[in-house]
């Protein structure tokens, strides 16, 4: 049934209700909802995951013909209950932008040319065929994205690693959630979260660690307000660099300089033994004490090397470690007061309250990111508050698909689907499940995410294949990479839905099909994967980027691994990639399962979902009585020594500034989608630097007029915001990255953390000039 | 022809009444909440006439303790 005017304005009128109703009551279901829509024009609702952040909310489309034409919460989905962001709200929209990309383009001459799909997949086999004969295989890359469906990241790694026998595969979460994963790995020997959102019901105490909930995790922030609303006594703690919307919600607003975070870390544990209040029982049962290397530099040069060495030490060397970190001393590094120390130490310590820690960018976008996710878990495991319910220190995910298709299919350079390539056991499974010798995988891993671009800028790197992301104006230090990725002899394939900066530099764009044209999967951040049916049709001649890969892959005559059928692939796909995580610790759900329900946690073991991971009530991989860290060899948690370092670049005569860079609610990452929603587009149509208010009026700068921000690496124009949503200390500024007429990537530094190679987009120094 | 959308909130304990109450009032859509004390009212009349005497019927509804408005549409 067409869906008239007038039924339209109609199903308008009842989503604003329910929006409006949804804001003012978390949660609230309007069951009787589909009988009234069926009234006014017969829309279909069917579920998928939103496009956007990690939350992972279940959405219902509404769908008239071929048309999405409504979004609603999904009621069903544990997530959300219901509720959904200005995002999420608008989120279908993002399909019909009037420049969508819908035929294929290849360089011709200079000008980009529509040709058919099956000539530029043709191109773009050859061209890679031809580079690899040239430059050998390591001159070819895949580039990929948190936002690839699980199916994209998993086909991706297959040719490249399993096929053509190259570890040239990374993706943009390495910019978002790599400390993250290395955290884990070095605390727990084993990648993501072991709580999940219940939590935020069950903790009596949130303590957010440098990031703002408020805008980039709203849903979940809801969640955080309504329990504080339906319980007493409930703290939401809000430690950051910048004041903003999540610090003026909180019950306290505690700020600190930027990178010192490592310092108050380390005090608070000072605190909690000083105190007695550290969780014996749990600790000598379950915890092991660890140091590794110091001093281990920032990666700002190219083919810098770092590997960590552990050395095992005991609690009285943690202790006198410790030692450097009192309040006091740690007050004059931080300029956190110590009575604020205690105050926080006073809370996680506190045997009766259960504390829930969550982070995002702030801690991971560190050069000590690894080191500070370390040090949080310190934290609860000195105080036995982990793996139970409320009490979980949580990394929540940017991207929908973060976890899904980057940490569990392992679409980084190291990483295979099951474990690393540097492991034979772990080579063998996958030389096994994708029909390929065990040779062809090789041992050593290439590029991380930073050094891939450089290496396309040194030219070690000739042909780079971009799906699913903006390099362009997310990468740091970006003039070198743009200039780079522009050079003579460099090839460059982009798979996109819009045209943006990084299409520009393209020598082919193949035309994408966004999320609910294809049929596909997330996985969110509290290990969720969440499936969508194929909900509206393709639009001109655009190709789900999977379908993409597999047609590539044959053309290079890898069609015995690349046997799918159109019909069938997704499907085929998910059951082949489920068998490298066939075990109790990381089983995942049937393709059934996962169609029928609003996402499913993994492990998924005997049809239960694992909702606390190392917690033997919940966990059937657990072996021990209570809790049992499986992850490591002697099974324990380990706490990390860990000393706060400082950054590689902090504000001088010359640049007095620090740099700090972000997101706002209203757009996606780089905007390429939400500046074409018009409604976000108006909210917040332009980029802006926000400055303090005294800082301001020092330098003669008025709300609204032009500033001039440069660093050792660039410069740009922008305009001044002075008490807007967030406000910076002095000393600081804050831009956000979503505008590509303002690239602040080209000010910032490429430094990075060690271990985790992901960069720190929080600090660097500048200068403020009126423009 | 407008059409406008509104949260209805019921007097204490009056939910089902109000239901039953807009339910007989001609150009209204009622849905309500499964687990909260409100409910979605959408009108859809044919003029403004119409639309000014739907008011009337409203207000008069001693089930209706107060409604927001949350979108409004008047054809030109």
């Amino acid at each position: 049934m067409k869906l008239d005017r007038r039924s339209f304005i109609k199903l308008m009128a009842m989503n604003s209700a329910a929006t409006a109703a949804a804001t003012l009551f978390p949660g609230v279901i309007f069951g009787a909802w589909k009988t009234v829509d069926m009234a006014s024009g017969g829309l279909v609702w069917k579920k998928t995951p939103c496009r956007f952040c990690g939350t992972g909310c279940g959405l219902l489309v509404g769908v008239s013909g071929d048309r999405a034409v409504a979004v609603k919460g999904d009621p069903n989905c544990t997530v959300n209950k219901g509720l959904c962001c200005v995002k999420g709200y608008h989120s279908i929209q993002i399909l019909y932008g009037k420049d969508r990309i819908q035929k294929a383009l290849v360089r011709k001459n200079g000008k980009m040319v529509e040709v058919p799909v099956a000539e530029a997949l043709d191109l773009v086999a050859n061209k890679m065929q031809e580079t690899i004969q040239a430059h050998g295989k390591d001159a070819v890359a895949m580039y990929g994205s948190g936002q690839w469906s699980i199916t994209d990241g998993y086909v991706a790694s297959k040719l490249f690693k399993g096929s053509i026998g190259t570890n040239n595969v990374e993706a943009n979460a390495r910019l978002c959630m790599a400390s993250a994963v290395t955290g884990c790995l070095t605390t727990f020997g084993l990648d993501e979260p072991m709580g999940c959102y219940e939590d935020i019901e069950k903790a009596d105490v949130f303590i957010t660690w440098g990031n703002n909930m408020a805008e980039m995790h709203p849903v979940l922030f809801s969640r955080m307000l309504a329990t504080r609303k339906n319980r007493t006594n409930v703290k939401i703690i809000d430690f950051a660099t910048r004041t903003t919307r999540s610090s003026l919600a909180a019950d306290r607003s505690i700020l600190f300089r930027p990178q010192t975070d490592l310092s108050v870390a380390n005090a608070i544990c000072y605190e909690i033994i000083r105190n007695g209040w550290v969780n014996w029982e749990f600790v000598n049962r379950h915890v092991s004490f660890h140091k590794g290397k110091t001093n281990i530099g920032y990666g700002t040069e190219d083919h810098f090397k770092f590997k960590d060495k552990a050395e095992t030490v005991d609690f009285d060397s943690f202790k006198a470690f410790l030692e450097d970190y009192t309040p006091e001393n740690v007050e004059k590094i931080s300029g956190v007061p110590a009575k604020d120390i205690k105050y926080l130490a006073a809370l996680y310590g506190d045997p009766d309250k259960k504390v829930t820690s969550f982070w995002t960018m702030g801690m991971n976008q560190h050069t000590r990111g690894t080191w500070i996710n370390n040090l949080v878990y310190n934290i609860h495991l000195l105080t036995g508050k982990i793996s139970s319910p409320g009490n979980s220190p949580f990394s929540l995910t940017g991207q929908p698909s973060a976890c899904g298709t980057v940490r569990e299919v392992g679409t980084l350079t190291h990483k295979l689907p099951h474990g690393v390539v540097m492991n034979p056991d772990h080579r063998k499974m996958a030389a096994e499940i994708w029909d390929v010798p065990v040779e062809n995988i090789d041992p050593k891993p290439t590029y991380h995410t930073v050094e891939m671009f450089r290496a396309l800028d040194r030219g070690d790197i000739r042909f780079m294949w971009i799906q699913v992301t903006n390099p362009m104006v997310t990468m740091p230090n970006l003039r070198r990479y743009r200039d780079g990725a522009e050079k003579e002899g460099r090839f460059v394939v982009v798979s996109e839905i819009y045209p943006t900066p990084t299409s520009d530099v393209a020598d082919v764009i193949l035309p994408s099909a966004l999320w609910i044209e294809r049929e596909g999967f997330f996985g969110n951040s509290e290990r969720r994967t969440q499936h969508n049916d194929q909900i509206v049709p393709m639009p001109g001649d655009t190709v789900s980027n999977t379908w993409q890969i597999i047609e590539v892959a044959r053309r290079m005559g890898y069609q015995k691994q690349f046997p799918w059928s159109e019909e069938t692939y997704i499907e085929d796909i998910w059951n082949e990639y489920t068998r490298f995580h066939d075990s109790p610790k990381h089983r995942m759900a049937p393709y059934k399962t996962l169609k029928e329900r609003s996402g499913v946690q993994w492990p998924f073991v005997d049809g239960m979902e694992t909702k606390w991971r190392y917690n033997a009530k919940y966990d059937p991989a657990c072996k021990q009585e209570d809790f049992d860290f499986y992850g490591k060899p002697d099974h324990r948690a380990w706490i990390w020594l860990r000393p706060y370092e400082p950054p590689a670049e902090s504000p001088d005569s010359e640049y007095p500034f620090w740099l700090n860079t972000g997101r706002v609610l209203e757009h996606w990452h780089t905007g390429s989608m939400t500046r074409r929603i018009p409604i976000l587009h108006k909210a917040m149509p332009k980029s802006y630097v926000e400055i303090n208010p005294d800082d301001a009026a020092r330098l003669g700068i008025t709300n609204g007029s032009d500033v001039k921000i440069s660093s050792r690496r660039g410069s740009l124009v922008m305009q001044a915001m002075i008490n807007g949503r967030g406000n910076p200390p002095m000393g600081m500024v804050f831009v956000p990255f979503f505008d590509e007429k303002y690239l602040i990537n080209e000010v910032t530094l490429d430094a990075f953390c060690p271990i985790s190679k992901q960069p720190d987009y929080k600090k660097c120094a500048v200068k403020l000039e009126r423009a | 022809m407008p059409v406008f959308s509104y949260l209805a909130y019921p007097e204490k304990g009056a939910k089902e009444q109000l239901l039953k109450d807009l339910s007989e009032v001609r150009y209204c859509e009622i849905t309500p909440a499964q687990n909260e004390e409100i409910l979605i009212l959408l009108t859809d009349t044919p003029d403004e006439d119409s639309e000014i005497k739907l008011q009337k019927q409203l207000k008069a509804l001693d089930s209706l303790q107060s409604l927001s408005m949350t979108f409004g549409h008047v054809d030109d």
